[in-house]
């Protein structure tokens, strides 16, 4: 249960980020897992009235503010129709829909966690982290970044050409992946993350002709992550389910675009 | 701290500790159809409305809802009457403790979404949790009073 002597609605960004300097101060965006924390707070920042629960979009990027919340973004039509409904696909399986409307995209990227979905669909587009005072930062860069006080302003989605897929294993529907996978392939490269293993997602990135031989290149991509452990599953068990997802995962794009696929 | 907010459209003007939370709060108000089945935002059995979408009370600040509506079972007796009744004729509950937080997400759903499939019905419910049923039942009842306020028939 989230505990704090006060709770102050930030006025400004400045505001939010001057408070959060405190290490007894915390930021709150859906307090999904903010709760379950077993700690005494002195001041919870809520940064809800500082309209950043917008998604705004060009020619060239999406961009969706950090208290957007997953369900917003699992309905919105231009980013899924952009994603070929990987966004969606990577969000609707996160426990349930009251769920999803309170967590938040800014939630989930800042948390880093192991076992997130979100990361892993987000870390394998053009995508980037847009922090209060550290600037615009690469989500894979971001995904590595130590924890800071920063306040994490906005996610963007550059709208470079890519086809995307996404394939998550749950032992059972609404507990936590035991593991990710989401796939973009683009001009010549093709990116595939893997998440949940159970350390939080990275990406291998090869020249699309490794995955002409379809088989060899899932393989090799799930032995190139390393794996653990726990409740869920064991470390060779996530392997092999990595190997399978990564599989299917392109073979996903080859349905939707046939030979096209390497011809892009 | 002050908080300004509408339960079942009846203004309430508070003070409150700032780490209340939402869903003692509301039981606190009279609103004993909510129910703490989790600690971790897993049952849904808490689920209210806030502007007319289903969240998590368990979850939610309290201080979230300052300026807010808050719908809670206790505000659409009628209509969850209406429900409750397709839910027995299938016999579909047997403890009942589940059964508010699933029925604020159904009237949700049927606001939500105009011809739900039943692949529409599995995913918007699934997180309601019930550990009596097979589910079955829910769902049978669930495609009827769909298909009842459509004015359609429920295929079997
Ligand atoms: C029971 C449960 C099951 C879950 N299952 C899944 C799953 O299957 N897949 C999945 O991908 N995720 C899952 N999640 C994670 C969930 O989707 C969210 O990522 C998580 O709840 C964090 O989002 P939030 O909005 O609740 O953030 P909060 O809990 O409010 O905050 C999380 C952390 O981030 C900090 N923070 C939040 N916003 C900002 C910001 N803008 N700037 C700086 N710091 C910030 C907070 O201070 C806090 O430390 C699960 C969570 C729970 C509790
Ligand atoms: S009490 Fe279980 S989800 Fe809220
Ligand atoms: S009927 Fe008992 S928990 Fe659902």
């Amino acid at each position: 249960m989230l505990r704090c002597n006060d709770y102050i609605f930030a006025e400004s960004l400045e505001e939010a980020y001057e408070l959060n300097q405190k290490k007894n101060n915390v930021i709150v965006a859906g307090n999904g897992w903010l709760k379950l924390r077993k700690r005494q707070w002195g001041t919870v920042i809520d940064i809800s009235r500082l309209c950043l629960d917008k998604i705004t979009e060009n020619d060239e990027e999406f961009r969706i503010g950090a208290m957007v919340c997953l369900s917003d973004i699992e309905n919105h039509k231009e980013l899924n129709d952009y994603t070929d409904g990987a966004v969606k696909e990577s969000l609707r399986h996160i426990v349930g829909t009251q769920f999803r409307n309170c967590v938040t995209l800014g939630g989930s990227i800042f948390g880093r966690f192991g076992f997130s979905d979100v990361l892993s669909m987000f870390i394998v587009m053009d995508s980037y982290v847009e922090l209060y005072k550290g600037g615009i930062v690469p989500m894979h860069e971001f995904a590595k970044m130590p924890y800071d006080d920063d306040i994490l302003v906005s996610i963007i989605v550059k709208k470079k050409p890519l086809r995307l897929a996404y394939s998550s294993f749950r032992n059972q529907s609404t507990d936590f992946p035991v593991v990710t996978c989401a796939v973009a392939i683009g001009e010549d490269i093709i990116t595939t993350a893997i998440g949940a293993r159970p350390a939080k997602a990275d990406i291998r990135t090869d020249g699309i002709d490794a995955c002409r031989d379809l088989k060899d290149y899932a393989k090799k991509t799930a032995e190139s992550f390393d794996y653990e452990s726990n409740m869920r599953a064991s470390a060779e068990y996530r392997r092999h389910i990595a190997e399978v997802l990564i599989k299917r995962t392109v073979e996903k794009i080859e349905v939707r675009y046939g030979n096209q696929i390497m011809d892009k | 701290m002050e908080i300004k907010l509408w339960i079942n459209d009846k203004l309430i003007i508070d003070n409150v500790e700032p780490d209340t939370p939402m869903l003692e709060y509301l039981r606190d108000k009279g609103c004993y159809s909510i129910k703490r089945g989790c600690e971790t935002s897993n049952c849904g059995l808490c689920t209210v409305w806030l502007e007319g979408k289903p969240i998590l009370s368990c979850t939610l600040p309290l201080m979230r809802a300052d300026g807010k509506h808050i719908t809670t079972l206790e505000g659409l007796r009628k209509e969850a009457a209406e429900f409750g009744e397709f839910l027995a004729d299938e016999g579909a509950e047997q403890c009942g403790f589940c059964n508010p937080g699933f029925i604020m997400n159904v009237l949700a759903m049927e606001r939500d979404i105009e011809n739900p499939s039943d692949d529409d019905i599995k995913e918007y419910l699934s997180g309601n949790l019930c550990r009596c049923t097979g589910y079955t039942g829910q769902f049978r009842a669930v495609k009827k009073y769909i298909a009842y306020k459509r004015g359609v028939k429920a295929d079997e």
